[in-house]
């Protein structure tokens, strides 16, 4: 009867291996909370105070109102100055005083009064081409938001029509980054911690004496993720919490079906942290491989920071086998789109047969290696 | 420090008597080895090996680095399976029944192999629960254990506070916890101090005059002299095998160093 008595023991080991590392314990359970802080406050990319000039050549009702109209709006826009043309704003680009300029016709009122199409020109900064193009869409609303309350007004304002985020009209960028973080995270805790808690009992020299007692193979795999199961899914909660409560982040979707889809995201994580602890020998070579065969691809190829749209299409193709990929569509689909698991299926489907390979490569490596 | 009969340089006398005391028993060898022979690819780790081990008996197992000794150590404790031939330990299959192995064999490697960061009690729990022995039992030992030890004040302690030469000896007398049958111990006592490894012989003394059977591997050849029995192995075979006594007569020299050297360096040899 070497059963669950054998395992409940090894089980209470590794619990206590991680309570009595209170160092590892705490970056855990506090790196995810001071994740979503610094990507909620400090990385957001939406932008505030855009130092804008209008370029007036003509001053008259209209323009007085479209700048009142800037000027009001919100605290997305600073009007720094009203200048009869462009020509004008040339060096406050250079030195970056002005960000964005909007010019406007001469006859602006007459020649909307006429119902003509009015030339419209938006310039903006595009130094940094993602604020550029935040500050760039940003400035259309405003024309489009004043064009279309012209009382009867025809269609007017000539600049191509540029449709906002669906699900995130004010491009609150925080509700964008939590899906990814949450990846992000569970990456890290389950992935990397798995692949060196594995490994340095190869290391120690204290797997051969599992190896040699009468635990199976899979029961000494088992109690060595399985507290990282549970921690992977307090950090869920945590993210969740703290996105939540201080960045009123919505959840549209169903909490049950978010939470067993992180589950089965844990578990994809601790299926790639087997894997690596096969092939690696020391704790170092764990971290190493973690880093760049995990957590990179969930930070940079998985549409978490760049859109997946925009890469070369290799990169489009090697995307398709990282398993946060699938993640980050399944939680930004239940949390801002409110999906639900018919919308998700497939994704899930994905994920899940990314999981039942990785864990059946992991495995039988392992038990080649364990013998 | 008791003296003990075994350490003062004399031929061992005892072995016999633990094997007469194992006639209970029904297992006729601890380890019985039959032209086991593992390969990796075209290159032949271990080549045919057949001896056997008695209950209550002291193995020595030598040989130079990368002769095979590890390896043959490996099947035997089911770390490995053999590429031909076979094995028995404790009366079971290596093939066919390695769990039953595991239950009846204890383990310790040259690397230490307790936890640090877990207690000393925690320890001795841990393994105790690992092979399936009663809490009642555990704690029976366990005092029994510590008390042998002189470690009864520092069961809280953590094993990383423990001196090297304590920790050995705790890991020693963990893998004996279940009382297994057959010990494997490789490289037992590589770099603690004499007195410690004297103290080490005279616990591996007392483990096979109860009955258990030791099978050691060890790089010092004055420890090989407290086998009762020994083998040496060269290239994955064994070249000399027998007591001390008989093996150092049969090749014709006074010491086992000059054996050893002879053997696995022959060009130096000769």
């Amino acid at each position: 009867m070497t059963g669950f008595s054998a395992f409940h023991g090894f089980l209470i080991k590794e619990i206590r291996h991680i309570l009595r590392d209170w160092q590892t314990l705490l970056i855990l359970i506090g790196l995810p909370v001071a994740q979503v802080i610094l990507f909620g406050y400090a990385v957001r990319s939406d932008v505030r105070g855009i130092k804008l000039a209008i370029v007036e050549p003509q001053p008259d009702a209209a323009t007085a109102s479209l700048r009142a109209r800037f000027e009001g709006a919100n605290t997305t826009f600073h009007v720094v100055g009203t200048v009869p043309s462009l020509d004008a704003l040339e060096s406050h680009f250079r030195d970056g005083t002005v960000r964005q300029a909007i010019v406007l016709p001469t006859e602006f009122a007459n020649r909307l009064g006429r119902g003509e199409q009015v030339p419209v020109q938006v310039v903006t900064d595009g130094a940094d081409p993602n604020t550029g193009g935040i500050m760039e869409a940003d400035a259309m609303a405003v024309l489009r938001a004043w064009d279309a309350g012209r009382t009867g007004a025809a269609p007017g304002v000539r600049i191509a029509v540029e449709t906002r985020m669906r699900f995130n009209p004010t491009l609150q960028s925080v509700n964008l980054f939590v899906p990814g973080l949450i990846a992000f995270v569970l990456t890290i805790v389950s992935a990397l911690m798995t692949a060196i808690t594995i490994v340095r009992e190869k290391e120690l020299g204290t797997m051969e004496m599992l190896l040699v007692s009468p635990l199976r193979p899979s029961q000494i795999v088992l109690g060595k993720v399985a507290p990282y199961i549970a921690l992977g899914f307090l950090d869920v909660v945590l993210v969740l919490s703290a996105a939540r409560f201080v960045f009123d982040v919505p959840l549209r979707g169903n909490l049950v079906l978010l939470l067993a889809e992180s589950l089965l995201y844990i578990v994809t994580a601790l299926a790639m942290g087997i894997v690596i602890s096969t092939s690696a020998q020391s704790q170092r070579v764990a971290m190493m491989a973690a880093l760049a065969g995990t957590m990179l691809p969930t930070l940079l190829i998985s549409g978490f920071i760049f859109p997946i749209s925009a890469m070369p299409w290799p990169l489009q193709v090697v995307s398709n086998v990282v398993p946060a990929r699938w993640f980050i569509i399944i939680v930004r689909g239940i949390m801002i789109k409110g999906a639900t698991f018919a919308d998700l299926w497939r994704e899930t489907l994905i994920l899940a047969g990314l999981t039942t390979f990785l864990l059946t490569v992991g495995v039988r490596r392992l038990a080649v290696r364990l013998g | 420090m008791t003296s003990d009969r075994h350490l003062d340089g004399t031929s061992p006398v005892s072995g016999g008597g633990g094997v007469a005391n194992r006639a209970a028993d029904h297992v006729a060898h601890a380890i019985d080895a039959r032209a086991l022979t593992r390969r990796f690819g075209s290159f032949t780790a271990v080549d045919a090996i057949t001896f056997h081990v008695n209950p209550g008996e002291v193995f020595g197992f030598l040989g130079a680095n990368g002769a095979g000794k590890t390896t043959a150590m490996r099947m035997l404790i089911g770390l490995l399976a053999p590429s031909d031939g076979e094995a028995e330990v404790a009366g079971y299959s290596v093939a066919t029944e390695s769990q039953a192995i595991r239950r009846n064999i204890g383990y310790m490697s040259q690397r230490f192999s307790l936890y640090d960061d877990l207690t000393v009690r925690e320890n001795i729990e841990l393994f105790g629960g690992i092979y399936g022995l009663a809490t009642s039992e555990i704690a029976d030992r366990r005092k029994a254990l510590l008390e042998r030890l002189g470690l009864a004040s520092h069961e809280r302690d953590f094993v990383k506070a423990l001196p090297l030469g304590w920790k050995q000896q705790l890991a020693f007398s963990v893998a004996l916890l279940h009382r297994p049958r057959v010990v494997f111990l490789d490289e037992p006592t590589g770099g603690v101090d004499p007195i410690t490894r004297r103290r080490f012989w005279e616990m591996i003394y007392e483990t096979a005059a109860a009955g258990t059977a030791v099978l050691v591997t060890t790089h010092y050849l004055d420890e090989a002299e407290y086998c009762d029995r020994l083998s040496i192995m060269v290239d994955g075979r064994i070249a000399a095998m027998g007591t001390p006594d008989e093996v150092k007569r049969s090749a014709g020299v006074s010491t086992l160093d000059e054996l050893f050297l002879r053997l696995t360096r022959p060009g130096a040899a000769a």
